[in-house]
């Protein structure tokens, strides 16, 4: 089961569903009472970013930090001032959605020295099976090396995200687990979770012992 | 690769080309397209192909004219304010008759615009994509595994036909997400290309790219020559795909991201009751009117609904003949129309609010 620690930071290759997880884990932790901020700290994604949800966010009394010009017709990766408070929050927990691959940690690279001083904190390496550049464990493990080089970070743990959106089945799951496994292994990280879509969660529960079911939030305008 | 991956739109569109033979990309970033370049870039040192950052957009687009000559299947990508600045290369490869592949994952416009989706470079595409009399394939998809199906038709027609084609995209479907399912094509033989500059061999005659003509008499007739070949595109190449246009009194046309939100509008007013359905342009140029024609007798209205302020309008007048009314919504400037604002204005055909 995935930990709510005081500082968790979403890191991992692009569109391996980060921004959906850091939405879920922040509703999740508003839901049993907990003061979350959810930092948007991707430089590198045009659309489906969590400043994207500022409404869903504030409605669980969620603080939003965001780059001043996220979802706008602006192009300047440019980060809030306000970022700097995320380290004096003592009382609040902090959920970070960092922008994909190395590109989009290598902001977190000028935070490292006061992330790496906090004794709560995690960095989770979430992964996809299903998308094309890692795919396989070795490849998987490629992106995250690149990603620690330019975070100049470490990660903590690894979370299964592997899923075709919508079409998921519980055998798409079921078949990413030795995958994520072979990724475990390779880079000496646990895996802390494998996230369900939840209608898969009844399915599955008996089946998974770290299940994370999560809502499907991020999705196209079109869609229900 | 005939299972089913995630894929973003823009990385489907480079890996199809990939797949389609391509080994000759060369770019210049530009959101909302970028990640199509940086997908070439990671993808084409491992294949031994060809990723090239020009320093600029017209260089880009230059190389594309160079490598194309030389027989090879090459393109470029970028977005609207990038394809403004390729449009002179674009008539030079179609006054030299060769085939090549353009992307255009538009975005909000004029001038800078901005980086949120949009369709406003309809014009441009299938109107004036740089100066003379010429035309270009133009394909929109509205599904990631359509961008992928598209390119590779898109380098096929092209080569067919000797003239470039663009894949009309926009940064909804270039950014977002879905799975999609690269299957096993039929190894076709590729089409010979006795025309390109790929050295003679002492063989043949040398051959000679050039759109420049000194005599304007040869010109006229080689422009000639072009639009006969323009006659058999629009003849054979037009693709549309209808959905509950059977029995509808009022048909939505819509094309790409605009066409996914017009068909849950649709499926919101079938459910209360409205005869609707909608046409879905997947050529632009040539434009599906041999389709449209048909829907004429037992249609009341049309509503074209897109991003932009209407630049599908008069296509959809022209192929209908200005028989029926023909409506407009849309949204620009890099906003998206929602369902609930297309089933408003198709409520609105019928007469109610």
């Amino acid at each position: 089961m995935l930990k709510l620690r005081r500082f968790n930071i979403i890191c991992g290759h692009y569109g391996s569903g980060k921004t959906n997880l850091a939405l879920n884990m922040a509703l999740k932790g508003a839901l049993e009472g907990k003061k979350i901020t959810v930092v948007d700290l991707d430089t590198v994604n045009p659309y489906f970013r969590t400043a994207e949800y500022k409404s869903l966010l504030s409605e669980y009394d969620i603080e939003l930090i965001a780059p001043q010009f996220a979802a706008t017709n602006l192009d300047i990766p440019s980060l809030p001032p306000e970022i700097n408070s995320i380290f004096l929050k003592n009382d609040r927990y902090v959920i970070v959605d960092v922008g994909g691959d190395d590109a989009g940690a290598t902001v977190l690279g000028c935070f490292s020295a006061r992330i790496k001083s906090i004794d709560d904190f995690s960095l989770l390496y979430v992964i996809n099976k299903y998308r094309p550049l890692t795919q396989t464990g070795a490849e998987a493990d490629e992106i995250l090396k690149e990603i620690e080089s330019a975070s100049r970070l470490k990660a903590t743990a690894i979370v299964n995200n592997s899923h075709l959106q919508g079409i998921t089945t519980s055998e798409d799951i079921l078949s990413s687990l030795k995958y994520a496994e072979n990724v475990s292994s390779l880079t000496a990280l646990p895996i802390e979770a494998t996230v369900v879509p939840d209608f898969l969660e009844q399915e599955l529960k008996d089946k998974i012992n770290n299940l994370y079911p999560v809502k499907i939030i991020v999705k196209p305008p079109w869609a229900n | 690769m005939s299972e089913k991956i995630l894929m973003k739109g823009n990385e489907a569109l480079g890996e199809a080309a990939i797949q389609a033979g391509c080994r000759h990309f060369f770019g210049y970033p530009i959101t909302p397209q970028t990640e199509l370049a940086a997908y070439m870039s990671k993808k084409m040192p491992k294949i031994g192909g060809t990723y090239l950052q020009a320093e600029s957009e017209i260089a880009a687009i230059n190389m594309v004219l160079g490598a194309a000559s030389a027989g090879v299947r090459a393109m470029t990508s970028s977005s609207s304010p990038g394809i403004s600045l390729k449009t002179e290369g674009i008539s030079y490869i179609a006054g030299s008759d060769v085939p090549a592949l353009i992307i255009n994952v538009q975005r909000g416009g004029p001038g800078l615009g901005g980086i949120q989706p949009s369709q406003s470079d309809y014009w441009q595409a299938t109107r004036a994509a740089g100066h003379g009399d010429f035309h270009l394939l133009v394909y929109a998809p509205s599904t990631v595994q359509e961008m992928v199906d598209l390119v590779f038709l898109a380098f096929d027609k092209g080569d067919e036909y000797r003239m470039p084609a663009m894949i009309l995209a926009d940064g909804m479907l270039g950014q977002m997400m879905e799975p999609v399912e690269f299957k096993e094509r039929e190894q076709k033989a590729p089409i010979e290309k006795p025309w390109a500059v790929n050295g003679h061999k002492n063989e043949r005659p040398h051959n000679i790219i050039n759109s420049l003509y000194l005599d304007p008499h040869e010109l006229e007739n080689l422009n000639i020559k072009r639009f006969e070949k323009y006659k058999r595109v629009i003849e054979n190449e037009q693709k549309s795909v209808e959905y509950m246009t059977q029995d509808a009194e009022y048909i939505v046309v819509a094309f790409g991201a605009s066409a996914r939100v017009a068909h849950s509008a649709v499926d919101m007013a079938r459910e209360q009751g409205i005869k609707v359905g909608l046409f879905r342009p997947v050529t632009l140029w040539p434009f599906p009117e041999k389709a449209l024609k048909t829907t004429v007798e037992s249609t009341k209205k049309y509503l074209c609904v897109e991003m932009s302020m209407g630049q599908m309008i008069d296509d959809v007048k022209l192929a209908t003949e200005c028989r029926r009314p023909v409506e407009f919504f849309g949204r620009t400037g890099g906003v998206i129309p929602t369902v609930d604002e297309v089933f408003g204005a198709i409520k609105k055909l019928g007469g109610g609010n």
